[in-house]
């Protein structure tokens, strides 16, 4: 039997993971929700701007905010740059076209950084002791990135719900064509959306930096999990999205102290074949 | 106040609008009608940049607009409600509301024109943080039309404001229309119920096929054998 307390223990750093979680599924999300497509390659930028803190920190000798903010802003440029290039051109072909360039873009990267910068494993990892709470362990870099995640979240909250350009982002996923004619140039909905994407993208970046190292391959492991949170939580729903995050998080979490990492993984993707059975439009889906 | 000369507009290899000339003046209404398929969506498509048009000219007080985008359009005053009214369904009366007033110039009165909207149509007031999507379909139809009036035009385009209304909920529509117009804007309308939106405008033209057959005061139009046989139903 397993001491409660781990369980306990389990169960809180599974929060603290769903909150990173959910900001990648989230910028996944309004990507997808406004332009109605899937950047395959997502979790591929967030490792291409881990690799910016890196090198900020590391290399450079940056304190660790400038290098943060050098990989948020890398994070914008290449939502950006990714939205001009690649999207754009194919906005208005058959969604399989679409999946195969974003999808050709994933393998270009993960190549293109092994070229770059080899596939050894590099850290930024700060050095902070763990922070003992009522017989629970918490990892400080865990806490201080959870607490991030959470206010980044209200921030993009409170841009779609109170501006003008964010609630013409929701208005846009909700009817394409009809946002040019309250004069919205839906160009520059797009790349609004693809630069808080691709922020959203760099912020989960630095918040993952400081917990785990990066590698070129660093999106093969976040990159299927996020995109089986989107699909699981409704594609474009963000509400279903965070509650979806948090779900996983838990199961991974608790999976692995009661079984292993790998097992809590298992029971995750398990889990997602299962619901896409039952809810195939996501757990908040209404039924027709 | 609009002008169009010589119109012609299509789709790929399908032309749906032939040499079509219409005026607006200022302070007018004026209804397109004839059957379906004649063109009249097409017609307001062009105007609101939806479409280019192929050839022909179309000027807005003024200012050549043919094929120019609709985002465009909408700044030099033309406010369009669509056919199936396209709200924002998960968004509340309110933001629907913010979002007619997206154009820049419009912002800076949103508090004002919401007042205004409110008044015109007060049930959208009571029901101001209810999602669009929850509305009856008498209450979406305001809706469309305080969306529009929230960008401050000063042409109102309505393309089929009827289509899928029960036939009580027509005649509120055009007492509806009717207000919009005593608040001294002018409209361009297009609709299939021919006999009651005669009875809203000032001049009317008959589209047939793509081309003017007919056009002249609504009076007149409606007192036509021709028009009374084919589409008023007397």
């Amino acid at each position: 039997m397993i001491d409660p307390i781990f369980l306990l223990e389990a169960a809180v750093n599974g929060i603290m993971l769903g909150g990173v979680l959910a900001l990648l599924a989230l910028g996944l999300n309004l990507i997808f929700g406004v332009l109605d497509v899937v950047w395959i390659a997502y979790v591929d930028l967030v490792m291409v701007s881990m690799y910016a803190v890196y090198f900020t920190v590391m290399v450079y000798g940056w304190p660790l905010w400038l290098g943060g903010l050098a990989g948020v802003a890398l994070g914008v440029v290449l939502g950006l740059l990714v939205h001009v290039l690649i999207i754009t051109p194919i906005l208005d072909s058959p969604p399989v076209n679409q999946l195969l360039a974003t999808g050709g873009l994933l393998f270009f990267i993960q190549s293109f950084a092994t070229f770059l910068w080899t596939t050894d494993h590099r850290s930024v990892r700060i050095a902070l002791p763990p922070l003992e709470i009522a017989g629970i362990f918490v990892s400080y870099a865990r806490l201080i990135s959870f607490v991030l995640s959470i206010a980044v979240m209200i921030g993009l909250y409170l841009f779609l719900t109170r501006t003008y350009i964010g609630t013409a982002m929701r208005a846009v996923s909700q009817d394409r064509g009809a946002m040019a004619l309250m004069g919205a140039n839906p160009q520059r909905v797009y790349l609004v959306t693809s630069a808080v994407g691709g922020a959203m993208a760099g912020v989960a970046a630095v918040l993952l930096s400081i917990q785990y190292s990066v590698h070129p391959y660093f999106g093969a492991a976040f990159g299927p999990i996020t995109f089986m949170i989107c699909v699981l939580g409704g594609l474009g729903n963000m509400v279903g999205a965070f509650v979806a995050s948090f779900i996983m998080s838990e199961i991974i979490a608790i999976g692995g102290v009661v079984w292993s990492t790998e097992m809590g993984y298992v029971i995750a993707f398990a889990l997602f074949i299962v619901m896409m059975f039952v809810r195939p439009g996501g757990i908040f889906a209404r039924r027709q | 106040m609009l002008e169009l000369r010589n119109v012609t507009a299509g789709y790929g290899a399908f032309t749906a609008l032939w040499d079509v000339t219409l005026a607006v003046e200022r302070g007018e209404a004026v209804a397109v009608v004839g059957p379906n398929g004649a063109g009249k969506t097409t017609l307001l498509r062009v105007i609101s940049g939806v479409i280019a048009p192929r050839g022909g000219d179309f000027v807005f007080e003024d200012a050549p607009l043919g094929g120019r985008p609709a985002h465009e359009i909408v700044a030099h005053g033309i406010a369009h409600v669509p056919e199936g009214r396209r709200l924002f369904p998960a968004l509340t009366v309110t933001e629907n509301l913010k979002m007619g007033a997206f154009l820049r110039s419009a912002r800076k009165d949103f508090r004002d024109s919401l007042e205004r909207v409110y008044a015109l149509f007060p049930v959208l007031a009571e029901r101001h943080r209810q999602r669009a999507g929850s509305l009856s379909g008498g209450e979406q139809q305001m809706l469309a039309v305080g969306r529009a009036l929230m960008s401050r035009p000063r042409l109102i385009l309505f393309d089929e404001p009827s289509m899928g209304l029960a036939p009580v909920m027509v005649l509120r529509l055009f007492d509806l229309i009717r207000r919009v117009r005593e608040e001294g804007y002018t409209i361009l309308i297009v609709e299939q119920n021919v006999r009651q939106v005669l009875k809203l405008v000032d001049r009317a033209y008959l589209l047939e096929v793509g081309r003017v057959k007919m056009h002249g005061r609504a009076a007149e139009l409606s007192e036509q054998d021709f028009v009374r046989k084919a589409y008023v139903g007397l």
